[in-house]
């Protein structure tokens, strides 16, 4: 069970004080996932990234009854000089998990060939996004953080990504974020929203989808520069 | 794997462990690479510095006390300093590199500065033993009179170190200012730091303001070591141990505060 009791989260900016996360409250339970839904700069990613412990809130609590994963397919801890392979074993390293039995399958998943054993610093922006995702499927957790932004690519990824979470991990719990509706009428059984540093709980998944469409409407998202 | 509230102490240091173990491999490679001497430079760089500097005093003759070889003496002060200078200077930058390895769970600000400290302090030890053993071998340097006390003299450098590293590390995550001030105080802490002189040589007033800065008794007590009572030794162990006590906890206390306030 994860359960998140009161969570509200603010910054610091050069304008005082700002609130992304407003006594935001949820519980998910094995195998039981949930999509949240918002706009540009609604704060899903920092939600995340306050589940994933990465960060703590200001106020109230997080309480991990589960093995909760690393936000998905996140690739910003690699470094340069490290290969695939040294990748894989620091994270199994971390989690104390053996790393011989994985390789197979992050070889086959990344598609790296020779490069898996070449440092990382001579990886296309492709190559990395793959690696990333076969590293959060190598360790095992009952509950995946997935930020439907970080995990870019092209179908024949996306398609195989599907398949990993979706299809050999449907037994596991999962909590989604992005902007975009379908996404969450696709995968999702559960929906919420964020809007305005609240979540706001629907009965149905298409409650939520609603409720989007229609704030969306009021108020149309600001071209991105 | 982590599981909030319920893990026992002895999970607890499995995790620590783990978590320190997977760090060190993680810095050796990004550090030093692989190619050219890799990991040899750990104790590369600290040599070449103590070899050049030992150099640079032996030719200047510096006719402190004829008594102490101006070799063992370069040896001791140059290490000593390596060891609170560099592990310092190097932590003061290691939360900033790794802030993303801390989306890792398991992973604390904490973690990350004593890899980049034990990494130093590391280097420095081992390049301390191999020079000591190579000059001792060719005869530049006598053996220590009490290899005892060079051992505990070198802990108590090394705890400093330790804890001056977290100290500072911890310190920077909170304001680029910490480290922008640390390097300059670093220059004008290492001529009073007990490197170049021994406290018996300062006029008496001179001395009790040496004495105030922990790392002169370190350097004492391990020239002790080396030397036996040729130039009679000025420390405290009590005072020097105080001042590393306090700093331990100060550091731990603001690298768990600095935790807290991670924000990517």
């Amino acid at each position: 069970m994860l359960s998140v009791e009161h969570v509200s989260k603010s910054y610091a900016t050069r304008h005082g004080r700002r609130e992304v996360l407003n006594d935001v409250s949820f519980k998910l339970g094995p195998s039981e996932n949930l999509g949240i839904l918002g706009r540009n700069g609604a704060g899903k990613s920092t939600l995340i990234r306050l589940i994933s412990g990465a960060e703590q809130p200001s106020a109230g609590r997080i309480r991990r009854g589960m093995r909760i994963s690393w936000p998905l397919a996140f690739g910003g801890a690699f470094s340069a000089h490290l290969t695939g392979l040294d990748n894989l074993k620091f994270v199994c390293r971390i989690y104390g998990v053996d790393h011989e039995p994985l390789i197979p399958f992050v070889e086959e998943f990344t598609e790296l060939g020779l490069y898996f054993r070449e440092p990382v610093m001579h990886y296309s922006h492709g190559m990395l996004t793959r690696l990333a995702f076969a590293l959060s499927m190598a360790i095992e957790f009952d509950c995946f953080l997935i930020d439907e932004a970080m995990v870019v690519g092209d179908v024949r990824f996306h398609e195989r990504c599907h398949y990993e979470l979706f299809h050999k991990r449907k037994d596991r719990a999962f909590i989604l974020v992005t902007h975009d509706a379908n996404v969450i009428k696709l995968y999702c059984t559960n929906a919420c929203v964020l809007h305005e540093g609240q979540l706001l709980p629907f009965p149905t998944v298409d409650a939520a989808y609603d409720f989007y469409q229609a704030t969306m409407a009021a108020r149309p998202e600001p071209v991105e520069l | 794997m982590q599981i909030a509230g319920a893990a026992s102490l002895r999970q607890c240091l499995d995790i620590q462990r783990r978590v320190l173990h997977a760090l060190m491999m993680r810095e050796v490679i990004t550090r030093f690479g692989r190619e050219n001497l890799g990991v040899l430079w750990l104790i590369g760089e600290p040599v070449i510095f103590t070899l050049g500097v030992a150099t640079l005093w032996s030719l200047a003759n510096l006719r402190h006390s004829s008594m102490i070889p101006i070799v063992a003496f370069a040896v001791t002060g140059y290490s000593s300093v390596l060891m609170w200078r560099n592990a310092s200077n190097h932590a003061g930058a290691a939360v900033a590199q790794n802030k993303s390895l801390l989306f890792h769970r398991s992973v604390r600000v904490i973690d990350v500065l004593i890899t980049r400290a034990a990494l130093e302090i590391g280097g420095a030890s081992a390049s301390f033993i191999l020079l000591s053993s190579l000059f001792i071998f060719i005869g530049w340097m006598p053996m220590p009179a009490d290899p005892l006390k060079v051992l505990f003299g070198w802990g108590m450098l090394a705890w400093f170190g330790m804890a001056l590293a977290i100290f500072i590390g911890a310190g920077s995550s909170f304001s680029e200012v910490v480290v922008r001030l640390w390097h300059p105080i670093t220059y004008l802490l290492f001529p009073l730091s007990g490197a170049a002189f021994m406290v018996d040589w300062l006029p008496e007033r001179l001395q009790g303001i040496v004495m105030v800065l922990p790392m002169v008794h370190g350097v004492e007590i391990l020239r002790e070591g080396f030397f036996g009572g040729i130039v009679p030794a000025h420390y405290d162990v009590g005072y020097m141990a105080v001042c590393c006590l306090v700093l331990s906890l100060a550091g731990l206390s603001l690298a768990s505060e600095a935790s807290r306030r991670v924000q990517f």
